[in-house]
């Protein structure tokens, strides 16, 4: 799981059938200072995130169709948490 | 996933048995700004209503083969979406 923040918002109207229903984000990944690292993923929202969030993100296709209660999905990136506070002790 | 912009079309009449009807497009991963990012890669056409010049979304890996009628087949990007929009 990596930390990210939403970005924006993906509107599509023909997708798979896997994604009907399902809310698209962008999320920019974060790295531990809070610093954009470049990479970003296009990710279906189960926690009502929204723009400026910053959220907890699993990138793995088993979890993500967990999620989704399917046993097939083409589905990787899903928001799964909305960061309040991220304490680093070293 | 990512965004990617379809840039042309693959015809391989031999295929592997799994692949028949699976509609492959030539397509270029973008960042989140639309830019190029990466290599281009071929991916299998999941909506089966894409076309050469459109936005789509992709997915990479494993899950992409889910995304085909067949879900244990050869594919490792898929077309899962066409994009009508992207505000950020």
């Amino acid at each position: 799981m990596y930390f990210g923040r939403v970005s924006g918002t993906v509107v599509a109207t023909i997708k798979h059938e896997a994604f009907h229903g399902q809310k698209l984000l962008l999320v920019d990944q974060l790295d531990l200072a809070g610093e954009p690292t470049g990479h970003y993923d296009i990710c279906v929202d189960v926690v009502q995130a929204g723009v400026g969030d910053q959220v907890l993100v699993i990138d793995e296709g088993n979890g993500a169709r967990q999620i989704l209660k399917r046993e097939i999905a083409p589905v990787r990136a899903v928001i799964v948490g909305i960061v309040d506070d991220i304490d680093l002790s070293t | 996933m990512q965004l990617a912009r379809v840039m042309g079309t693959v015809v391989a009449t031999t295929h592997y048995q799994g692949l028949d009807g699976v509609k492959f497009l030539i397509v270029q991963p973008l960042s989140k700004n639309r830019q190029t990012k990466g290599k281009p890669v071929v991916a299998a056409d999941a909506t089966a209503q894409a076309g050469p010049g459109e936005l789509v979304f992709i997915v990479g890996s494993r899950e992409a083969a889910q995304a085909m009628p067949i879900p244990f087949v050869p594919v490792d990007h898929a077309i899962v979406g066409i994009v009508d929009d992207v505000e950020t």
